[in-house]
């Protein structure tokens, strides 16, 4: 059963895994002149308690993962091409973040205030704060070297609502010289209520909330306090009046037509399992969109929880609790927990082409919007290609309740293009008869250095992708071949350049036939770790 | 009479800045400053000195002793 509220849906492809059948509903016609705007569409879903697809027994494909069928067309048009609210278009569309909101309102366990390691990639950190013409000066130079950068974000390093004019001003430089870049900013909601509608004016349509907990039981163990109405406060009182301005403020952003992601950090022993709760919570008031991030924590961050020795979750742990909020609500899996000065790609780090030495240092800016659409036209024709290869390759795809994971090296644009010994990351796929399913990504330090491989660095990159079957890269070195088949994990690189759903799902089809032919016998996977430490390696 | 920010540690994050009611406080070479001429340590605006309440870096904003404490006046 699924829900459309006058929404031109061609079809909801429902996955019933519990009987091991594809179960397609049927389609949803719907006249032209019953489309109800967005505004209405959005206040609608928030009254019918979040978005309503739901199946007998399975999972909807609608993560972020979803496609052009699984939204309401102007929801997709406002998804499509954001990096971040679309799965799919993160491996071809690029977002970038300025430094113009130096102060917060609130202090958070997992958060360290002093902003100056370049070497350490988190949210809240940053290298240079931005003054808002420096910012739009930025923008206009990204947005002309990096074409497929469409959205520009304001996140910190503190809190945007609690700069509101840095941030207003900033949005409305953008606005007037690169009206085609979107704008989004993100928040921890405290101030939220009291901006909303200068958000709207400004034709923000992207904004994420920050919430990890709806309890003020819980949440006093993670802010030690706010700075309300003239006062710091602190312990339970702190955090019931964060979380009913986050509700509310949520609730004003809908019924705006703001789409809206939560961001929340999974802290075990803290929210691990209240987590479940805030999900319903958000969708109940109409977000598009949840996040959930692991904790990033070590001693040597200087934050709260990291002197505390409060550890982040395992990859199982995150994937597990990921998965059981699936089918309630879409779930954002491919954060990449960035920096308040990112530039490019997610899982790129193009910030330090664009200082702001470089960025004053440039003398004229010129915003080249035709090549620009040009280029996107180009990136849409190959993200069309890359989504036809993965649907034939689904064909014959045989049913079972197997599943593994595969990590990928790769450079972007969807294909298996990078050498294992350059990857900074591995993207992490989930492939089984459902199809394959980006389900996260693990951070690695760099293995290959100079052209010789560090040997401390690749035992930790194995630990990173453990619970993966096999790994695809570009290429590989005999000696990382090696290891990797010791600890049980298949290098593959025959897939050199392909695209990587298709080329998972080539692979599953080949290892399940073994499997049935009893060539080889299929084992679970273990755990695997999530990296805690600070980024080793120089730009 | 004042307050002041212990400029090795200041990050220059501004929250400060708009809070302080006698309008106190300025940006000089990235960190943050009080004019003690100004500061009234909040006495008569609010219960709490606003910009100790919104300063993220513990032990930052301080009384300075160097100056006597400020006092209303009758």
């Amino acid at each position: 059963m699924f829900l459309a509220y006058g929404w031109a849906t061609d079809k909801i492809f429902c996955a019933n895994l519990t009987g091991g059948k594809f179960m397609q509903s049927t389609t949803a016609e719907v006249g032209i002149q019953e489309v109800k705007p967005l505004d209405q569409l959005l206040e609608k879903i928030a009254e019918h308690k979040g978005c309503g697809t739901s199946s007998e027994g399975g999972k909807a494909s609608c993560g972020s993962s979803g496609g052009p069928a699984d939204m309401a067309p102007e929801v997709w048009e406002k998804v499509k091409n954001h990096p971040c609210y679309s799965e799919e278009a993160h491996h071809h569309y690029a977002r970038m973040h300025v430094a113009v909101a130096p102060a917060c309102n609130i202090q958070c366990n997992y958060c360290n205030r002093k902003y100056d390691c370049a070497n350490e990639s988190r949210p809240g950190v940053v290298s240079e704060k931005l003054m808002p013409e420096q910012a739009a000066k930025k923008v206009l130079a990204v947005a002309s070297a990096i074409p497929q950068m469409t959205v520009l974000g304001i996140a910190g390093p503190g809190d945007p609502l609690a700069n509101p004019a840095k941030t207003f001003k900033t949005f409305e430089l953008i606005a007037k010289t690169a009206p085609d870049i979107k704008l989004c900013l993100s928040t921890n909601g405290l101030a939220l209520p009291d901006h909303v509608e200068t958000i709207k004016s400004f034709n923000v349509d992207h904004v994420t909330i920050t919430v990890n907990m709806v309890d003020p039981e819980i949440g006093q163990h993670i802010y030690p306090w706010i700075f309300w109405k003239n006062k710091r406060i602190t312990g339970i009182e702190a955090a019931r009046i964060l979380t009913e301005r986050q509700m509310q403020g949520l609730e004003m952003l809908t019924a705006a037509g703001v789409l809206c992601k939560i961001n929340s950090v999974m802290i075990p022993g803290i929210n691990d399992k209240h987590l479940v709760e805030v999900n319903r919570a958000v969708k109940s008031r109409g977000a598009f969109l949840h996040n959930i991030m692991p904790l990033i924590s070590a001693p040597e961050h200087g934050t709260v929880f990291g002197l505390n020795g409060q550890r982040g979750p395992t990859a199982q742990e995150l994937k597990a609790l990921q998965d059981s909020c699936e089918g309630d609500m879409n779930m954002m899996r491919h954060c990449r927990q960035c920096r308040a000065d990112a530039v490019g790609l997610l899982g790129e780090d193009r910030s330090a082409e664009f200082t702001t030495e470089k960025i004053d240092g440039m003398t004229e800016v010129v915003y080249d919007a035709a090549t620009r659409k040009a280029y996107q036209e180009l990136v849409e024709a190959e993200r069309t290609e890359k989504v036809a290869a993965k649907e034939a390759a689904m064909a014959d795809l045989d049913v079972t309740d197997i599943k593994i994971m595969i990590a990928v090296a790769t450079k972007g644009q969807g294909r298996v293009n990078e050498h294992f010994g350059h990857a900074t990351e591995f993207q992490i796929y989930e492939v089984g008869s459902g199809g394959s399913k980006f389900v996260g990504h693990r951070r690695v330090d760099l293995y290959c250095q100079g052209g010789f491989g560090e040997e401390e660095t690749l035992p930790s990159v194995v630990k990173a992708i453990n619970d993966c079957h096999a790994v695809f890269v570009a290429k590989i070195g005999g000696c990382p071949r090696d290891e990797l088949k010791a600890a049980g994990i298949d290098p593959v690189d025959r897939f050199a350049h392909e695209f990587i759903e298709e080329s998972a799902i080539t692979y599953f089809k080949e290892y399940f036939s073994r499997v049935c032919a009893r060539e080889i016998v299929h084992q679970d996977r273990g755990d695997a770790d999530i990296r805690q430490g600070a980024y080793i390696a120089a730009a | 009479m004042a307050y002041k920010i212990i400029a090795s540690q200041c990050t220059g994050c501004s929250a400060c800045e708009p809070e302080c009611p006698n309008v106190a406080i300025r940006e000089k070479n990235g960190v943050f400053l009080i004019d003690p001429k100004k500061c009234t340590e909040c006495l008569g605006h609010f219960d709490d000195p606003q910009c100790l309440a919104v300063c993220p870096v513990e032990l930052t904003c301080v009384i300075d002793t160097a100056y006597p404490r400020y006092v209303v006046p009758a």
